[in-house]
């Protein structure tokens, strides 16, 4: 079996690059995608916890997480639409107008 | 099976989804000059949901497996939330005619939001604190880019929804950790293993994502960056919602965390939130006094006065707690009130936001610049207004656990605060008016919310022991 | 073996993540996000998750993906690759996520031993994986279950009320 600690690790490596990816893109599809790697560390972090207890009610929990994924894209992707429409543009920095 | 299926203790939050799909359901047999009926319904169903709400008042119960628990302090913010959804489609009714996106969409997500929040403060889960929580984001997401032929709405929701959705990972990373180390859950269970254990590295790195996740929330510095942008993009009665609703359900939802989930684990995340209390007050504050429009103004208030509510949470006491749920409403009274007069004054097209637009206007509109000036009077903190009484409790209960370096701080905030507000009241009284000043007018619904408010913003502020009472009955279900 | 097939899924799943990051173009960027997220429905598995791994390739592969490669081809991929990919702070935010690893992988490391505590709530295997989750999700879980339905009609109703052409 192995050992609870490599999944954990293998989480704590995918969640420091998606959110290396949110901070460094510019591009607000792969921003978001990167936040999808972070959901899916976490998700990972849920299920490895959850061997290690031995309870099913982890995976319960990451597939509530999926639920929210599947939402939050859906929604997430008809902003960026919606921006697309008037911008032409998906790049975070061409879209900002509102600052200080 | 779970025996405890008490579908009573969700009644509220049931009557609010259903009045959601209703609207959406009905929506198709309205014509579009009558949209503004599915909002009358909307608050229809919150005054039915809040009746629910209050038969149950007094009982206190957990149910569906010990997911949720109906007690007092549930109650209590559920009646602020659906009073703040009330409000909040009152001043929209004529906002989204006026700017032509009267869809009924709006009503519903604004219950639909309702719902998510009212669950944030009962849940005793943190699955179902997740659930409800993303709820409310997801909803307040599509209501930020409601206008989305306009580009200022659209960054504004870009922008609430990257980094909200960078937050919930966060969180949710946070939450996995919590588990790992309880192998649970459940509040209580949760508390139980973590004061057998005692603290862990799995502990420390749940507990800092889970404090970051909640600070991006409910715009704690240093992660409150996206707040000004956002409300400033946001319609104006969405900004009013996000100012107060979920920001105040962030709270809620993290008293009980703390309190329930993490009693003995006070020292770690004590003196953290104290010094994050510090920073967010002064970092909210400084950054109003340059804002020349007053959406970002008021902004930048809002984080300011979420670092006035940690004060009460740092203080770790009961009166603390109360503290905390007394001035969450006055908050929202008196923020929902400034923003309604916002609202009114924009005009078509939000074009009256800027500072100067407010020149001169004090005696041609007495009824809105008067209402404006006791809303600001009580965000500063002038006695007789409810945000006197607010922060003499917040600060208070901080002297009460000896925290007496953060009171000055707070006090000291106040009193720069003080600065930027009074400009606002100057402007409007004291400064020429503009060559033409231009004629609004006050829709009722709107002016109806104005009047609640400001009645509210002086009762509580005149008659505080009410209020504080029920307060503190209510905090002794999460202690 | 196991140990192997681990390395083999763990190790593809950081490099496909890595990419997603590095890749220009937003299309190949979905493209290693969807290698990403088969890779770790295979540790699921491996993990005795098979319900999960299931839905993760249904839900996520199947279902998100799609819907982002969609929305790429909708928005013109050109200009999406022409324009600047990275902040302008790269070097800080390379710093920062480098330390947040480090801190992460540290803590993980000094984390165990809190599981010579027993396994409270353990379900036995009686029955298969699915079924299991079939029953928590139906039982335990009833609540959030049914609150989840209320965000996915929310995520609905939003989508279409943003992305839907002028009407009215």
């Amino acid at each position: 079996m192995v050992p609870l600690n490599y999944y954990l690790i293998l989480g704590a490596l995918l969640f420091s690059v998606g959110a290396l990816g949110v901070i460094l893109k510019r591009n607000l599809i792969t921003m978001f995608m990167s936040v999808e790697l972070m959901l899916n560390s976490a998700n990972l972090t849920f299920l490895a916890f959850a061997r290690e207890w031995n309870q099913v009610s982890g995976q319960v929990l990451v597939f509530f997480v999926m639920v929210v994924a599947a939402a939050e894209a859906a929604v997430g992707l008809a902003i960026v639409i919606a921006t697309y429409k008037n911008r032409k543009t998906v790049n975070a920095d061409e879209t900002a107008s509102l600052r200080d | 099976m779970p025996t405890d299926l008490h579908y009573l203790a969700i009644l509220p939050e049931i009557i609010t989804a259903a009045t959601g799909i209703a609207i959406m359901l009905l929506d198709p047999f309205t014509a579009p000059q009558h949209k503004g009926r599915l909002g009358w319904l909307g608050v229809a169903g919150l005054l039915a949901a809040g009746v629910a709400g209050a038969a149950q008042s007094g009982r206190t119960m957990t149910a569906f497996g010990g997911m949720v628990q109906l007690d007092s302090y549930s109650v209590f913010f559920r009646w602020l939330f659906f009073g703040v959804s009330i409000g909040t489609i009152l001043i929209s009714l004529q906002y989204l005619k006026r700017e032509g996106v009267h869809h009924s969409e709006f009503y519903a997500l604004v219950l639909f939001a309702t719902t998510g929040m009212s669950f944030m403060a009962a849940s005793v889960d943190l699955i179902l604190m997740f659930i409800g929580l993303e709820t409310v984001a997801i909803s307040t997401y599509v209501l930020a880019g409601f206008k989305r032929s306009d580009p200022r709405s659209n960054e504004s929701a870009v922008k609430y929804f990257i980094l909200g959705a960078f937050s919930t990972a966060v969180l949710l990373y946070g939450i996995a950790f919590l588990y790992g180390q309880t192998g649970s859950t459940r509040f209580d269970r949760v508390a139980e293993a973590l004061s057998a254990q005692g603290p862990s590295a799995f502990f420390l790195v749940g507990l800092a994502l889970l404090l970051v996740g909640f600070g991006f929330k409910v715009a704690m510095a240093p992660f409150h960056v996206w707040t000004p942008d956002v409300y400033e993009g946001a319609p104006s009665p969405v900004t009013a919602f996000l100012a107060v609703g979920p920001k105040a359900a962030g709270f809620a939802a993290l008293v009980r965390v703390l309190y329930s989930a993490l009693p003995d684990m006070e020292n770690h995340w004590g003196d953290v939130l104290g010094l994050v209390a510090v920073l967010t007050m002064t970092v909210g504050n400084v950054a109003a006094i340059t804002q020349s429009n007053i959406k970002r103004l008021l902004a930048y208030s809002s984080v300011a006065h979420a670092g006035y509510l940690l004060v009460g949470l740092v203080a770790r006491n009961e009166l603390g707690i109360s503290a905390v749920l007394y001035y969450a409403v006055v908050y929202a009274l008196m923020n929902l009130g400034a923003f309604t007069v916002v609202v009114i004054w924009s005009g078509a097209g939000e074009t009256r936001v800027h500072l100067s637009d407010y020149a001169g206007i004090g005696f041609r509109y007495p009824f809105l610049t008067g209402c404006l000036s006791l809303f600001l009077l009580s965000l500063i903190g002038i006695p007789a207004t409810g945000g006197f009484m607010g922060k003499v409790f917040l600060f208070a209960a901080a002297v009460q656990s000896h925290h007496v370096g953060l009171v000055v701080i707070a006090v000291l905030n106040s009193a720069v605060s003080a600065y930027y507000y009074l400009r606002i009241i100057v402007i409007m009284y004291m400064q020429e008016p503009a060559a033409q000043v231009p004629s609004v007018e006050i829709p009722v619904p709107a002016a109806v919310a104005l009047v609640l408010a400001a009645l509210g913003t002086l009762l509580t502020g005149l008659y505080p022991s009410a209020l504080l009472d029920l307060a503190s009955r209510s905090v002794l279900a999460v202690r | 073996m196991e140990q192997l097939i681990f390395y083999s899924l763990a190790g593809a799943t950081v490099l496909f993540g890595m990419l997603v990051v590095i890749a220009r173009n937003p299309v190949h960027s979905a493209i290693f996000l969807i290698g990403a997220l088969m890779c770790i429905a295979g540790l699921y598995l491996q993990m005795g998750a098979e319900f999960v791994g299931g839905v993760q390739i249904l839900v996520y592969v199947g279902g998100v993906m799609v819907l982002f490669l969609f929305v790429i081809m909708l928005v013109n991929v050109r200009t999406a690759e022409r324009v600047r990919q990275l902040s302008p702070e790269w070097k800080t935010a390379l710093l920062l996520a480098g330390a947040l690893s480090v801190e992460l992988v540290y803590l993980v490391l000094k984390g165990p031993g809190v599981f010579a505590t027993a396994a409270p709530e353990a379900i036995p295997a009686l029955q298969g994986n699915t079924q299991n989750v079939g029953a928590a999700l139906y039982t335990k879980y009833l609540l959030p279950f049914e609150i989840a339905s209320v965000l996915l009609l929310v995520a609905m109703i939003g989508a279409v009320a943003l992305a839907r052409s002028r009407m009215d």
